[in-house]
């Protein structure tokens, strides 16, 4: 929860500008990105995602980091993906 | 997509322990508090201590957001829940945490409402599918997920919803480093700051540590290799006679936080006078509440909440491992009676907390292991 999971934004909800799809270890959801609203991220970057909200822009390398960080912790992380997976805010 | 050996290099890591290890003054031991739970877990998931010399002691910290709320809150909430028609929201971390009476799992299983969920967002849908019931998010962390919160109570405002609402528990990571600080019970020489609340907060506000308590502060990434070069930068600090606030984690937290989560704490929330936090007693401006003008969504107004107080079990040592002055180990249920699958204090629950690393990684503090083998016949 308060670790941050790293998501590749797919696109953009149509007339949503604050909402985006991500790729989170597979898993497909909706987020807001309203926090970066003055540095918006384009399709094929990589964002940090804390409950449910986009909170900082990072890079591919720390976006492996920290997937690699988050996967050791082991069930938690399997937990919060699960979590994730049910998720609906659109 | 495998780029993570940079930050994983044994021989790397080997090169910045000598480095720590010359700049060591002889005789002197050095403690150095990490903050944040997610550092706690690197250092025992890597063994990190085992590279750094005897002279460097890595204190554990308070920031684990469900280890520090109180069992009365956690009673409050089951209250809360209680209430015809409501329906609770948690994020699952805060299902385990104990109550005087039992956690909200126990409280699931004994017929109450409470309803895991990943995002705040989604109990506006909840609320907004449930007409007639009212949804009450029970909300916690740091500031990593106070802005979420926020934001949520914006977005249902401007919805207009009028079936939901939050029961806040979000806490500050600074006043309670503060009282960490005041305590006279700790001796510290430096902290390896936490990496995703500087995102929000970004690193100013941990000037007060450098300036007003000459102690060093370096805002750390997760990768074993962050938390050695934040130690590294500590040391180089220490032994120049400086002490500032520097970043190691350049790569993810900007220097001024994020500016538009912060107005967005800032247009909701407020400082409450005092909060209780586990183990750690009652700190002055230590909390959020909500604003006067989201009355409206503020669970506290709407509904009846006792403000239970429960004293932590005696057994339960979780505030001395919280202020760093325990090792887990060190407590006297450690393994024992408490274990991640039957915790007593909330420090076994998450698995940011240290209690559970300790646990789950097997580590014991060298000077035990030391100790041990020294009383071998």
């Amino acid at each position: 929860m308060c670790l941050g999971i790293p998501g590749e934004v797919v696109e953009f909800l149509p007339d949503q500008p604050d909402l985006a799809r991500v790729d989170v270890s597979g898993v497909r959801r909706v987020i807001n990105v309203g926090l970066l609203a003055d540095d918006l991220p384009e399709p094929g970057e990589w964002v940090l995602i804390h409950v449910g909200f986009a909170l900082s822009k990072i890079d591919e390398s720390e976006a492996a980091a920290a997937l690699e960080f988050l996967e050791s912790i082991g069930q938690a992380y399997a937990d919060e993906l699960a979590a994730l997976a049910e998720s609906r805010i659109e | 997509m495998r780029y993570v050996d940079e930050f994983r290099s044994a021989d790397k890591a080997h090169a910045l322990a000598a480095r720590i290890t010359e700049l060591c003054e002889p005789g002197r031991q050095y403690k150095f508090m990490e903050v944040c739970g997610g550092h706690t877990h690197t250092i025992y998931k890597h063994g990190l201590e085992d590279y750094l010399p005897e002279a460097i002691t890595l204190v554990h910290g308070p920031g684990c957001p469900v280890c520090v709320i109180p069992m009365g809150r956690v009673d409050d909430a089951i209250h809360l829940a209680s209430q015809p028609e409501v329906i609770m929201t948690s994020f699952g971390d805060m299902m385990r945490v104990p109550g005087s009476q039992g956690s909200f799992f126990d409280a699931k299983a004994a017929g109450t409402d409470i309803r895991m969920v990943y995002s705040p967002l989604d109990s506006l849908k909840i609320a907004r599918q449930n007409p007639g019931k009212r949804v009450v998010f029970m909300a916690i962390g740091f500031e990593t997920t106070t802005p979420s919160t926020a934001m949520t109570i914006l977005r249902a405002k401007a919805m207009g919803l009028e079936n939901f609402s939050v029961f806040c528990n979000h806490v500050t990571i600074i006043p309670a480093i503060k009282a960490i600080l005041d305590s006279p019970d700790l001796r510290l020489d430096g902290f390896i700051g936490p990496g995703h609340v500087s995102t929000v907060i970004g690193c100013r506000p941990y000037e007060f540590i450098a300036s007003g308590y000459g102690k060093p502060v370096v805002v750390a990434g997760f990768e074993p290799l962050d938390i050695l070069q934040s130690i590294y930068m500590l040391m180089v600090q220490l032994s120049e006679g400086r002490t500032e606030v520097e970043n190691q984690y350049t790569r993810v937290v900007p220097w001024d936080g994020n500016l538009a989560a912060l107005t967005a704490i800032n247009e909701v929330m407020e400082l409450r006078p005092y909060f209780e936090w586990r183990g750690l007693g009652f700190i002055t401006h230590s909390a959020m509440r909500l604003r006067e003008g989201f009355r409206a969504f503020d669970a506290e107004v709407l509904f009846d909440v006792p403000g239970v107080r429960v004293a932590d079990p005696k057994a339960c040592q979780c505030g001395e491992v919280l202020k760093g002055v325990l090792k887990p180990w060190e407590c006297k249920v450690f393994g024992t009676a408490c274990t991640p699958e039957t915790p007593i204090g909330t420090c076994m629950v998450s698995p940011e907390g240290a209690c559970a690393a300790y646990y789950n990684y097997g580590r014991m503090s060298r000077r035990r292991v030391v100790e041990v083998e020294l009383t071998r016949p």
